[in-house]
């Protein structure tokens, strides 16, 4: 008798539990929670077409810039302590480090909104805020030195990738024993730029703006064709485009000379990171809103677990998550 | 309070639910504060069966702007040499008036077509159909107050409005409003100065289209959650009706495609004002090689068909369910293979993810990827001939009535099959080479998404218009209405087949130049006189509409089709919050009709029990 009365409270519960049966959300999702999922579901598509283009323009393309040499730069002149006075990917790793930290910073924030503890939400919540705001600030920096130092943009690309291995010329056209690998990466300088405290020694980068720089006569930053000089030339747009000899291949033996960089890298990286940092500065300002509305008290009297804080901390996650797809392709691949 | 009023006047039965659900709604005689004046009852409503008739007007209102600017195409089509020095008034100096004798200004012709195909498309198939429906049956069908967030969905509608505003005013543009196709590949899109409307017009279109994807993303993330989380009290998945599964699975198609046309729209727009080539690749202009290399235009056509082909299904699916809906409640039988209807939704919207460039076939795609997209193409006939066959067989035997909600869900069906059909011949790669551009392109999804939408659309609003307003449309006007347009659209896009079988291009601008096209000035000319006398039946359906809000036939009881869903258990007008007091319960599925002997039993009735008795003894 028992054992079947039970049974019979067994399956009036597990009746009650059909949350699907309509009467209550299903498995005690709120709305809010809910459509916050959809619109980071929807977004994601919107990121993931624009990753796609990435990848059909990176595979369309011949060559495409190698990460290692293209982000091997930090502020404060960091990467000179390095090997070589390079420090590839040293600056986003930091950068990305911040990112994520803040994503654990807000799940601190979410489990103290649990415990219903308004001091904790808050506090863990201005951490997270700086992560955000460190994050930009790196991203800033990184644009900065892209932009105004490497002269990347989103129509010029100077980053190029060699494809077979070379020896350059000296500028007055004379053979050098600087020799290269194909797959070695390259930046071509602006002439007359000047990349004072800059890689002056740097190889791969191209390092000869002293010697290069005042041989050409300027007219409004660019110019009709390329000018030929024994040993460069420098293209409409004055980028400074090294010769070397062939030393493998089908043209070995010739004299070449360094090509743009694909177009398409500047104008994805800038859009792309810049798509995803425009999200990390909206994150931001919401959780400031958030952050003041919890200390003002606001959700502490709805009694419901703090949950706009978990909303946000969802988008939060989700930024970070992006973040994650953007430096693989951008950073490692 | 006028809605109140009116409950009071005409409540004549009073309805006693067996069971209710309890969720602390006070019922306010003196409206809500939602609902306090004129502004936030009839502008910036919340109330979701408002912003269904919000979204239901203005996109009447632009199907009449699309549907004028495919007579003026088809004049200029059909009678290339008539003089159109009478619309100089209207249209301006995009009429060319030479010795007395106006002509159509072939730039001004392609943006029409254009703008035909994008107002058609968006702004009356997709927002005046899954919005206007989904808003008014979704709540009322499931049992739920309103939306899970009525702000979201009162911002779905005014971005939508904006949507319209400025693609309104890109028509008034001096160069004309974008004439690329409603497609908008690059480089027409994609570089300003490739042709007039390429310009503003083009900028204006995209920032149009983004507004709309916001308001369809609004409004799908209400709709979604909705349906899961707002379900009365014994409402499970498998008791929905089918406009409700339609409605949640067309939600689910918008969220996922409409994003990917924004990061293609996005990325257009940086080629056009940052000077990048996302999408552009050695192009000659004026002689001149430009600048910008190394895109794809190909991979624009990725992304936009990427929404683009669940598009035409965010318009067909809800006019599937509507039909689903009108057709078992008309015929007084329960809708034949609930379950395999259910599932052919599900399978249709999975599919229309995997076959978007069926599209793409002639735009340099391997032959190999062709021929995939090919297989998952034609596997979609599967599921979609499931829906026609049980529609059918819901129609056998049944006891129909006539109505002129009915009469265009059968019309649906006829159309669905006609223009189903020719979809198997374009899906084809190797028959796609012959016929891709060509009118029978133009005949086949005008019939199967064009018409047959607009059916779904007529035979929801003929069935629910009581639902919205209290009272009935004219029968009889509804008839001829249903009459001219059945025997009209067939008039329009049949012929068509036959031009596009023969060749003839779509989009050109006049054919009388060729000797194999010249030949069907003709036929031409008989599809513009159809095409006119058509538009003039929706005059009909028009006056219709507005003459029944206030003069139609009151409504004088609750449930006047005998329907079995709950959308018929609120007062007449309800006011917001849809059920004075409790919300009912439900016990049973959508369609138990001519059950046990009775001819409806409604979703808010107990199972008794002879019934379970008779369901074991009938169970498999």
């Amino acid at each position: 008798m028992a054992h079947d009365h039970d049974t019979l409270i067994e399956e009036e519960v597990a009746m009650q539990d059909d949350s699907w049966s309509g009467g209550k959300p299903p498995m005690k999702a709120s709305y809010g929670k809910l459509m916050m999922w959809y619109f980071l579901l929807s977004d994601a598509f919107t990121f993931a077409g624009f990753l796609i283009a990435y990848g059909a323009l990176r595979f369309s393309s011949p060559t495409w810039p190698i990460p290692d040499s293209v982000f091997s730069t930090a502020p404060f002149g960091i990467h000179e302590y390095f090997p070589g006075g390079h420090a590839p990917l040293i600056f986003v790793t930091f950068m990305s480090f911040l990112l994520i930290i803040s994503s654990v910073t807000m799940v601190r924030a979410v489990q103290e909104g649990h415990r219903e503890n308004q001091g904790g939400v808050s506090f863990w919540m201005l951490l997270t805020i700086l992560g955000g705001l460190g994050f930009l600030g790196c991203q800033a920096w990184e644009w900065s030195n892209l932009i105004a130092v490497e002269h990347m943009t989103v129509t010029k690309n100077p980053f190029g990738t060699h494809t077979i291995a070379g020896q350059y010329l000296h500028p007055d056209g004379t053979l050098s024993d600087d020799t290269f690998d194909g797959g070695d990466g390259y930046l071509m300088h602006l002439a007359g730029a000047g990349h004072h405290g800059h890689g002056e020694e740097d190889h791969s980068h191209g390092s000869y703006d002293g010697e290069y720089s005042l041989t050409v006569d300027m007219k409004d930053g660019k110019m009709d064709e390329y000018v030929d000089f024994p040993g460069y030339r420098i293209n409409k747009e004055g980028y400074i485009l090294k010769k070397f000899k062939a030393i493998e291949g089908e043209n070995e033996g010739q004299v070449m000379s360094e090509q743009m960089g694909p177009k398409a890298f500047g104008a994805l990286f800038f859009f792309i990171t810049g798509f995803h940092g425009f999200h990390v500065f909206s994150g931001v300002v919401f959780l400031l809103i958030i952050m003041v509305n919890v200390m003002s008290g606001l959700y502490a009297e709805r009694k419901n677990g703090y949950e706009m804080v978990e909303k946000i901390g969802l988008y939060w996650h989700f930024v970070d998550l992006v973040w994650v797809f953007v430096f693989l392709v951008f950073y490692l691949l | 309070m006028a809605d109140l009023k009116h409950n009071d006047e005409f409540l004549i039965e009073e309805v006693k639910f067996a069971d209710v659900m309890e969720d602390g709604f006070h019922d306010h005689h003196h409206g809500d504060k939602y609902q306090s004046n004129f502004i936030t009852h009839y502008i910036f409503s919340q109330d979701h069966k408002m912003i269904a008739k919000q979204f239901l007007i203005t996109g009447m209102f632009w199907g009449v702007i699309g549907g004028l600017m495919s007579l003026v195409f088809r004049l200029q089509l059909g009678f290339p040499e008539a003089s159109l020095a009478w619309l100089k008034p209207i249209l301006g100096k995009w009429i060319v008036v030479s010795d007395g004798v106006g002509t159509l200004d072939p730039q001004f012709y392609y943006a029409l077509v254009t703008m035909h195909g994008t107002i058609l498309v968006f702004f009356v198939l997709t927002a005046g159909l899954s919005g206007t429906f989904s808003n008014l049956l979704i709540p009322l069908q499931l049992g739920a107050r309103d939306m899970a967030s009525p702000l979201l969905n009162m911002l779905s509608y005014w971005f939508f409005f904006l949507a319209g505003a400025i693609m309104f005013a890109s028509l008034f543009l001096s160069t004309g409003p974008f004439s690329g196709g409603w497609t908008a590949y690059p480089p027409l899109s994609g570089l300003p100065q490739a042709s007039s409307g390429s310009g503003a017009g083009m900028t204006m279109w995209i920032l149009s289209l983004v507004f709309f994807v916001v308001s369809v993303l609004l409004g799908g993330i209400n709709y979604i959650t909705t349906v899961l989380n707002l379900r009365t009290k014994g409402m499970s998945l498998w008791r929905m009706p089918l406009t409700i599964w339609a409605f949640f699975i067309t939600a689910i198609l918008g969220l996922l495609s409409f994003p990917v046309l924004v990061s293609g729209l996005f990325l257009v727009m940086c080629d056009r004002e940052l000077g990048t080539s996302f999408f552009l690749n050695e192009i000659f202009v004026g002689g001149q090689a430009l600048e910008q290399v190394g895109g794809s235009p190909i991979l624009y056509q990725h992304l936009f068909w990427f929404l683009g082909h669940p598009e035409v299904y965010i318009i067909i699916l809800p006019a599937m369910g509507l039909v689903s809906e009108v057709l078992a409640v008309n015929s007084r039988k329960p809708i034949f293979g609930y379950q395999a209807m259910v599932l052919s939704i599900l399978a249709i919207a999975f599919l229309s993810f995997i076959v978007w460039a069926h599209h793409m076939f002639m735009a340099g795609v391997n032959p190999f990827i062709s021929n995939i997209f090919v297989i998952f193409t034609l596997i979609i006939a599967v599921p979609s001939a499931v829906k026609v066959f049980n529609w059918i067989a819901t129609l056998y035997g049944g006891n129909i009535r006539f109505n002129p909600g009915m009469l265009f869900a059968i019309g649906f069906v006829s159309l669905f099959i006609s223009g189903g059909l020719t979809g198997i011949f374009l899906g084809n790669s190797a028959i796609d080479i012959p016929m891709h551009d060509t009118y029978f392109v133009v005949a086949h999804f005008h019939i199967v998404m064009g018409v047959a939408a607009f059916f779904g659309m007529f035979a929801g609003v003929y069935h629910w218009f009581p639902k919205m307003y209290g009272r009935f449309m004219n029968d009889t006007l509804g008839k001829i209405h249903f009459w001219g347009t059945m025997i009209g659209a067939y008039a329009v896009f049949w012929p068509m087949h036959y031009l596009g079988m023969a060749g003839v291009p779509r989009r050109y601008y006049s054919f009388t130049t060729f000797d194999f096209s010249s030949q069907f000035a003709e036929t031409n000319q008989f599809i513009t006189i159809a095409a006119i006398i058509t538009f003039g039946f929706q005059i009909i359906f028009i006056v219709n509409f507005f003459y029944s809000i206030f003069y139609g036939k009151k409504q004088t009881t609750r449930n006047p089709y005998g329907a079995t869903t709950l959308e018929w258990t609120t007062p007449i007008n309800a006011g917001h919050g849809n059920w004075p007091g409790g919300i009912p319960a439900v016990h049973r599925g959508a369609y138990d009709y001519g059950k046990g002997g009775r001819e409806y039993i409604p979703q808010i009735e107990p199972v008794s029990d002879e019934e379970k008795l008779f369901d074991e003894e009938h169970a498999h």
